[in-house]
């Protein structure tokens, strides 16, 4: 996709943020996601061109990085949890479950473009296991039933909300321009905390009950 | 029973905790207000006469690092929060964020003043969005108080403070593999010396800290080093945030004085799943050698589990009962650690790769014994000869599984494949059995 001129203000401004402009490397690799949904030709020489770098710089740290994609992702990336907690906790057959039930094997996408689906590695909830995110979204405590009816409501276009995180699911590309560093207003949604993280707290209200 | 200590969790069921009202209500950025009119030096002895220690995993003394920064230079210096939190096991750090970013955000305005640094950055991993808007939202709402920017709170410091996001790639969270990517290059670990304290972002003098140990700052200049140090053991001060999960009734984060034991966690937590007995554990997180039922009673502090043959690390408890295949844990960590190798030294590139293939054999049944004594082999020349952390880490599971389970190993190869039933071991069979 060309790049409008208003996204080369949004990427001056990312630049602005450092004192030295290739720190913005990252950012800017998250914005060219939120615009193209992964990271493009086009993309990487504009970011070599905005930072006066080789493009093959810009794309020595994109390939680095995991969540930069080479290749388009869904509307909906679902990630599962196969590290061995959230494996043994179920992720393990949750991943089995939605290969099997999307005709995917790992990295792939639905002919829809909807969902795409790939093993993650720790994603640091691991009290709520077995995790499943989307988007980079937590879906936490899933069974094998409750990751294909999510990725059922994904592809009818109606996914239920995270468990921790905004009202409704963004897409791949708004997810992406948060990451950017680009605010959508929707950090106030949702919990505060859920059940597990607050744990101690209870106990520690019903220590000084007792006492 | 040891009591309870909620201090960085203490306002966690507010639903507005993560808000600056929220946050104002319960003495809000009074510390931060208290330390700018401090001497910064004084924020320093403040902090190292608390005895607060890293709480990222390695448990260097907080105080100290920051004193490590050479003053009068006419350099820049730089304060960075090691938000990557990604070591397997490890959920205590994105829940405080999501719940109180202000307290973050406050305890970056204290240290940075302490090391006299004017700029001031978060790196949050790239995986967890919500938790990127709430440390964005609090960051703006800190601007927009005049709480970071020029002239915070009327004192004549300036401050600007930067969330940086990463992307997926858990050596980031050694601490200078992320200045490298901050810097906007490859995540790859640095030669030190120099250390960053000297030649750190930007090769300016530069202090790493983790979220909680920064976090844990505001609570001490607003109570004392006295109160702080009161919790806790000799040489391990303080509160800090321990996370239970895996087989046990009821997983979840529990804030704690240092030393406290597993065998008084779990009690609070309702014990190991019902029907099931503890098989091994983590002390924190999947670098530290695992542990089973006969460390119990040891204290979980820095020394306590240094002295039973593991490390304090993240305080990431992993529980796994008597249902849970041990070959197969390790042999997914050791995948996780080939996955994460930067691929920078020879020892973990290529040990981390050879490690996951014959742990796979192992797994498979065709493994023999033969194999335990290479994968052991393989370990010890990997341990102290990788150029970072993450090699030495990816050992540790290996090594401590053998040591605790090595018929287990054996059964697979007489066996001719896993004796376990994978199903056993999910929650999905712990609900069926329940209902």
């Amino acid at each position: 996709m060309a790049f409008t001129d208003q996204d080369i203000q949004v990427m001056d401004s990312i630049i602005k943020r450092y004192q030295r402009s290739r720190s913005a490397i990252m950012p800017l690799l998250h914005y060219v996601q939120s615009r193209d949904g992964f990271i493009t030709n086009e993309g990487i020489e504009l970011i070599a061109n905005k930072l006066d770098l080789a493009t093959a710089e810009v794309s020595a740290v994109s390939t680095f990085y995991t969540q930069y994609k080479r290749k388009p992702v869904g509307e909906y990336h679902v990630g599962v949890c196969t590290n061995t907690l959230c494996a043994v906790m179920g992720g393990d057959a949750i991943f089995a479950g939605l290969k099997d039930h999307l005709g995917l094997e790992n990295d792939g996408v639905t002919e829809d473009g909807k969902v795409s689906l790939e093993h993650i590695e720790c994603n640091a909830a691991c009290d709520y296991a077995p995790v499943v995110m989307a988007n980079w979204e937590f879906y936490d405590n899933q069974t094998v039933q409750s990751a294909k009816d999510l990725v059922d409501a994904m592809r009818e276009g109606n996914p239920p909300a995270p468990t921790r995180g905004p009202n409704s699911l963004p897409t791949w590309k708004e997810n992406s321009a948060v990451l950017a560093g680009l605010s959508d207003g929707r950090a106030a949604e949702g919990v505060q905390a859920g059940e597990a993280s607050l744990l101690g707290l209870k106990l520690s209200k019903n220590q000084d009950g007792a006492k | 029973m040891t009591t309870l200590t909620p201090v960085l969790s203490a306002h966690w069921d507010e639903k507005d905790s993560f808000t600056m009202a929220g946050y104002k209500r319960h003495d809000g950025y009074k510390a931060a207000e208290k330390a700018l009119k401090m001497e910064p030096d004084a924020v320093i002895q403040l902090i190292k006469d608390s005895g607060l220690r890293g709480r990222g995993g390695a448990g260097f003394p907080t105080g100290m690092k920051w004193g490590f920064i050479p003053q009068g230079d006419n350099k820049d210096h730089y304060l960075v929060v090691n938000a990557d939190e990604s070591e397997p096991g490890t959920c205590k750090d994105m829940p405080l964020l999501l719940a109180n970013p202000h307290v973050l955000v406050e305890g970056m305005i204290i240290a940075s003043y302490a090391i006299r640094a004017k700029y001031a950055f978060v790196y949050v991993r790239g995986e967890v969005t919500h938790v990127v808007r709430r440390v964005q939202q609090a960051i703006q709402d800190a601007y927009a108080a005049g709480y970071l920017g020029k002239n915070i709170f009327g004192s004549g410091v300036d401050l600007e403070l930067v969330l940086h996001v990463g992307a997926g790639a858990y050596i980031c969270g050694e601490e200078t593999a992320l200045l490298d990517s901050l810097e906007g290059f490859r995540g790859q670990p640095r030669l030190r010396p120099p250390f960053p304290a000297i030649a750190g972002l930007y090769a300016r003098p530069t202090v790493v800290n983790n979220v909680e140990s920064i976090s844990s700052v505001p609570s001490i200049i607003n109570r004392g080093a006295e109160w702080f140090s009161s919790m806790g053991t000799e040489k391990s001060k303080g509160m800090t945030i321990y996370s239970l999960s895996g087989h046990v009734t009821n997983p979840g984060q529990i804030e704690a004085p240092l030393g406290i034991t597993l065998r008084e966690l779990l009690d609070l937590a309702g014990g190991v799943r019902e029907g099931h007995q503890l098989k091994f554990w983590t002390p924190g997180g999947s670098s530290t050698p695992i542990f089973t039922a006969a460390q119990l009673d040891t204290p979980l502090d820095y020394e306590g589990v240094a002295a039973a043959g593991s490390m304090l690390g993240t305080k990431a408890l992993q529980i796994f009962d008597e249902t849970t295949c041990v070959v197969r844990a390790v042999l997914r960590w050791s995948e996780f650690y080939k996955h994460e190798s930067c691929g920078k030294c020879t020892p973990c590139r290529e040990g981390t790769y050879w490690l996951v293939q014959i742990l796979r054999d192992l797994e498979n049944g065709k493994g023999s014994e033969a194999d335990l004594a290479k994968l052991l082999d393989l370990c010890e020349n990997i341990l102290g000869r990788a150029f970072c952390a993450l090699g030495d880490g990816a050992t540790s599971p290996i090594t401590s599984s053998i040591k605790h389970f090595r018929d287990e190993y054996i059964a697979h190869f007489t066996h001719g494949g896993c004796p376990f039933d994978p199903y056993a071991s999910t929650l999905f069979a712990s609900a069926k059995a329940g209902a």
